[in-house]
């Protein structure tokens, strides 16, 4: 595997398990049987003690690492992280990453076929919230046999996710590493989504979510909701660092459809670019999943008290010029943790990036997570 | 373990077991002998990036966060020992950090070193500029230290806000105390280590 650098976990190959235990879900509905795609990286120790397992964001999938052929451009979503010798060191840990329940990438989603009904499932397909990607990883851990992980880890949503596993399964972690994320969204966050979601449900090739069925894709809508989540996920600095007032040409044209700023064409280019590999129900599905997040809400709004039964260790990192989910948020968090005297160190980076400094190698960033990472103790 | 001086001497003042919150923590040593000595348990705020990190690499709790931006984070009696060593100097309002630490903490425990000591008065008094020495090595413009005081402001301090100094020892630079700085430390003492409560 020479054509890959020497710290990628090389050539991987997705697996699939089937689940035909029901799922019972939040919605009050249930998922009869269901499948999950995911990746490893790394040897499970003999004693199953090793494990991490990644939670991805709103549009990730189970291929954080690694390339699925040699001829692939560019590596999994996070390999800034994963591999031998980096943060996340797969010389120590067998790291678990998975597409979620609801996903488009594999995993059982609104484009899989209904059994019931023997087309996809589309609009039809039931809410999946946190709560539920947490339950239905703790089966995908049952089926590797993996009783405790040494870590789960996310960033964003996957930070939510990680911060529900340590309150709902809080013996089967050892450490929560809850990056770039919130206990809970904002209005403004909650108002972003809501345009985002709307972009979608008013593209008249929706067919209210039966888009496939009538062998369409909402392509505009979804692309007008990535360019909205785009805006959010860079920082001012950032916009103005790559694009500033950049025209495509030297004189202005007087054409309101026109595309004349560079970042207009950047925008058009990342939200057509997502319409063809994303699909829109899951869009709609993973955008409110983050808006429902709020796990203090079965406790009166007291997060500390919603975060008694921690026993994990935690570790909540913020970037200084996010937007989407600010430092002040992280420390929300950090501060619920202190005072429900829970082991928590929080760090607030210093990075111009916005919210998508969390996949980017920030010096400083990878260094406290491998710090941190390092001194998880597994067995040989 | 070799503990520095200082904190050999502030860590007799901690019960084993008590939550302890450590204000500019620095590297973290005094949790990390706390926490594995006398199953101590806390957090260390810090703003340096590198000490945060060595916190991290010996696993200690540690919250990256600016002094001067206030501790309102912290509830009420929430922990019962305050710690500050070296950094009283350091911040832009003492006065409140001090109030804040004896809201927080059952008791507070600072180090803080003494302007008042004869070498800083002799300096000052016939060279009639700023200190400047081996322990406090800069100058007046780019000194962190902002707000030197000698023992006395600072038993002042804590008369004035009804705060009880329930321990002072005074020690010159290697952190020994002698009769002599006893007897007179606010001229022959360099550093202060109080333990107060309210």
């Amino acid at each position: 595997m020479s054509q890959f650098p020497a710290d990628s976990v090389g050539l991987v190959t997705p697996q699939r398990q089937t689940f035909s235990e029901p799922l019972q879900l939040a919605c009050g509905r249930s998922l009869a049987n269901y499948e999950l795609v995911y990746e490893t990286y790394g040897q499970l120790n003999a004693s199953r003690s090793n494990a991490v397992l990644i939670c991805h964001a709103l549009s990730g999938h189970h291929h954080a690492a690694g390339y699925h052929s040699p001829d692939d451009r560019k590596p999994g979503w996070w390999d800034v992280c994963i591999g031998p010798g980096k943060a996340i060191d797969t010389n120590r840990f067998f790291v678990v990453s998975l597409n979620n329940l609801g996903g488009c990438h594999g995993s059982t989603g609104p484009s899989s076929i209904n059994p019931d009904t023997g087309k996809a499932w589309g609009a039809h397909f039931p809410m999946i919230v946190v709560e539920d990607w947490v339950n239905s990883q703790a089966r995908l851990a049952d089926h590797l046999g993996i009783r405790q992980w040494a870590a789960v880890v996310g960033g964003s949503l996957g930070g939510m996710q990680a911060l529900q596993w340590a309150i709902a399964h809080p013996d089967r972690l050892r450490h929560c590493v809850a990056i770039a994320t919130a206990s809970k969204l904002s209005a403004q966050n909650i108002a972003f989504n809501e345009v985002a979601r709307q972009a979608i449900l008013s593209d008249p090739d929706f067919r209210d979510g039966d888009y496939a069925a009538h062998g369409l894709v909402p392509k505009h809508g979804l692309g007008l909701a990535r360019m909205v989540g785009h805006i959010t996920y860079l920082s001012d600095d950032a916009m103005g660092q790559k694009f500033g007032r950049e025209l495509r040409s030297d004189e202005l044209k007087y054409d309101i459809k026109g595309v004349e700023f560079q970042v207009e064409s950047y925008l058009r280019y990342q939200g057509q670019e997502f319409s063809q590999r994303f699909d829109a129900n899951t869009y709609l599905l993973m955008t409110k999943a983050l808006d429902y997040y709020d796990p203090a809400r079965a406790h009166g709004g007291d997060l500390a008290r919603t975060l008694e039964p921690v026993q994990a260790r935690c570790l909540v990192m913020s970037f200084s010029t996010d937007w989407r989910f600010p430092p002040s948020r992280s420390r929300e968090l950090a501060n619920a943790l202190i005072a429900a005297r829970k082991d928590v160190s929080y760090l607030e980076i210093e990075a111009d990036q916005g919210h998508d400094a969390f996949l980017l190698p920030i010096p400083r960033y990878i260094q406290a997570l491998s710090s941190y990472m390092n001194r998880i103790e597994v067995d040989a | 373990m070799n503990l520095r001086a200082d904190l050999q001497i502030i860590e007799k003042w901690i019960s084993p077991g008590s939550h302890v919150l450590d204000l500019g923590c620095g590297n973290g040593e005094l949790l990390h002998y706390l926490q594995s000595q006398k199953k101590v348990r806390g957090y260390g705020l810090e703003i340096d990036p590198d000490n945060i990190n060595t916190c991290i690499n010996k696993g200690v709790n540690v919250i990256e966060k600016n002094l001067d931006h206030g501790l309102d984070n912290f509830a009420d009696r929430s922990f019962d020992t305050v710690v500050m060593t070296q950094a009283l100097q350091a911040v832009h309002y003492p006065d409140r950090i001090l109030e804040d630490m004896l809201r927080i903490g059952r008791e507070a425990i600072l180090t803080f070193p003494n302007f008042g000591h004869w070498r800083c008065r002799l300096y000052l008094g016939m060279k009639g500029r700023m200190p400047v020495s081996e322990f406090m090595p800069y100058t007046w413009y780019n000194t962190p230290n902002i707000h030197f005081c000698t023992f006395k402001d600072f038993e002042n301090l804590c008369h004035e806000r009804s705060v009880k100094i329930l321990d002072r020892l005074v020690v010159d630079q290697t952190h020994q105390s002698s009769r002599l700085s006893a007897m007179w430390p606010n001229l022959l003492g360099e550093v202060a280590i109080y333990r107060v409560t309210r």
